[in-house]
């Protein structure tokens, strides 16, 4: 059995009149990667969105139900919507670094927090630390260690995405949302972003949006597979991908449907 | 066959396309052709370091210090006002207001400001002189500037930041940043060129009106020396000499707009050079 880290009850959506999400009650585990599957426009994104309320960020869009995250509700009231995402953080489908340096991007989110002083007091290197542990972290320092006041643009796309890990890591979040984060990405790079998150499920919780069935073989304990909008089977990757109960389930994993 | 109409189509639209690029050129260098052509033989170091001495406008000796240094303070100060109110607007339009009604409303007024003929400014502001009791001066004719220069400068940093890629605002919200943080850390940066060119637009808008400042600025031969004070501009001394019957006088008009023309011309070769600076860090 395993913790689970995020519970989702009833969760809802709608852009404009049109539901995306129709009541999705389900677990992920702590310290665990779990995988979102499902044809296009099921709503693995859509669900996906909704576990650091970015959703809400684009038009027209409405959410009900709950996501709790260890125990509280991340739609109750009077709960800050920043705290939440500085909890539950997000690697894009195609890398967007923010317009400034390489070391600032990795920065950014210590500063905004005021994280940047945690270890040592006032000591400006210590942000110096921070930031080439979180480079090493994502596998792009030794890449980078020479013009880290480069502008962050001038990265390849590869890079870029290792550049937007490190900076989801160096907020330290205990949940990381990936959204196919591979789908920008040389084969090369793939598979280096496939090998961080493998090495850091060990200490943060992932949920991966992925619509490539051989990505969440490779990478999935916990599998939630969605179509056209509902919740069909969640569960164990080894029992979805062996002896799922759906009709649906069976024919999607095997790659005659979606 | 109907490819043939095709082509010949393509070839039509593409040369009345080159045809009005060209007309365009064409007026625009006949323009500063005429103001170089007839403003070149009557500029000399006098004229851009001299105040007008008596007789000036007669043809005598001095020059146009007055007008070229009070529409330096006249635009500056009006563009750094303008500056102060207009990128708090152009953020809350772009990143809080951006769907709402109220935002398309102030648009729409932006607008309707945008295309306000200048004088209605100058009488604006004469009347709220009149009101408050003030005679024409530097900072009235900044102030009356500002308004004008504001919806230029508003509407083109809105759109500057309507271009930012969401995708790159949502980076900065899922990294539990405000909007504010976002708006100051990342959209400023990200459209800083943009915002660059709208500051130059105001400004040139500012430094070329004449009938905002008749009534407001005021005209004086000297030196301004004081906000509450009246101050020259170039646009007005080119209108007074342009207005004597003395063609050598006329020609110092011409001098005059060659002068204003080159002020523009340097501050966007400055501007430009700061834009590709500014553009550095910018996400594609």
């Amino acid at each position: 059995m395993y913790k689970p880290h995020i519970r989702i009850e009833d969760l809802k959506a709608w852009y404009g009149n049109g539901q995306a999400l129709k009541g999705i009650t389900a677990d992920v585990p702590e310290h665990q990667i779990t995988a979102i599957i499902g044809p296009s426009g099921c709503g693995k994104t859509t669900l996906l969105r909704c576990l650091n309320r970015l959703l809400e960020e684009a038009q027209a869009t409405r959410v009900s139900g709950h996501v709790w995250l260890d125990g509280t509700d991340i739609y109750g009231p009077g709960v800050d919507v920043t705290e939440v995402r500085t909890r539950v953080g997000m690697l894009a489908p195609k890398p967007f670094p923010l317009p400034m340096s390489i070391y600032d991007n990795v920065a950014y989110g210590r500063r905004i927090h005021g994280l940047q002083r945690t270890l040592d007091k006032g000591n400006g290197r210590n942000l110096d630390r921070i930031v080439q542990h979180y480079l090493q972290a994502a596998g792009l320092w030794e890449e980078v260690k020479d013009r880290l006041h480069d502008p962050a643009s001038g990265l390849s796309t590869g890079q870029q995405q290792r550049l937007c890990l490190a900076r989801a890591l160096a907020v330290e979040p205990e949940v990381l949302l990936c959204d196919e984060p591979t789908s920008a990405l040389d084969p090369i790079s793939a598979q280096g972003i496939e090998e961080q998150l493998l090495a850091l499920k060990e200490g943060t919780t992932i949920v991966l949006v992925t619509h490539l069935l051989r990505q969440a073989r490779r990478l999935a304990d916990h599998i939630i597979f969605l179509w056209m909008g509902e919740l069909v089977e969640t569960g164990p990757a080894e029992q979805i991908f062996h002896s799922a109960q759906d009709e649906r389930t069976r024919a999607y994993v095997a790659g005659n449907i979606g | 066959m109907t490819r043939r109409k095709a082509k010949i189509e393509e070839a039509v639209f593409k040369a009345l396309m080159i045809g009005s690029t060209a007309a365009v050129l064409g007026s625009l260098a006949l323009i500063l052709g005429t103001v170089v052509w007839r403003g070149l033989p009557a500029l000399n170091l006098d004229m851009v370091t001299q105040t007008p001495k008596g007789g000036y406008y007669l043809g005598k000796e001095g020059g146009i210090l007055n007008a070229i240094v009070g529409s330096l303070y006249l635009a500056g100060g009006a563009t750094a006002l303008s500056l102060l109110a207009s990128l708090p607007i152009a953020l809350y339009l772009q990143v809080y207001a951006a769907r709402s009604r109220w935002a398309d409303v102030a648009r729409l007024a932006l607008d309707v400001l945008w295309g306000v003929p200048s004088i209605v400014y100058g009488a604006f502001g004469f009347i709220i002189m009149l009101w408050l009791g003030i005679r024409a001066s530097l900072l009235a004719g900044i102030i009356t500037l500002a308004i004008l220069e504001l919806p230029i400068m508003v509407r083109a940093m809105d759109e500057a930041i309507a271009m930012v890629p969401s995708a790159l605002k949502e980076a900065s919200y899922a990294l539990g940043a405000t909007r504010l943080e976002t708006a100051v850390r990342v959209i400023l940066r990200q459209t800083a060129p943009g915002l660059l060119t709208g500051v130059l637009l105001a400004f040139g808008r500012g430094i070329g009106d004449a009938a905002s400042v008749l009534f407001t600025a005021g005209y004086t031969d000297r030196l301004p020396d004081s906000l509450l004070g009246p101050a020259a501009s170039l646009p007005l001394a080119v209108f007074f000499q342009l207005g004597t019957p003395f063609p050598a006088v006329q020609d110092r008009a011409y001098a005059s707009a060659l002068v204003l023309t080159a002020i523009i011309l340097a501050l966007s070769l400055i501007s430009r050079a700061l834009a590709g600076r500014f553009a550095r860090h910018v996400i594609r």
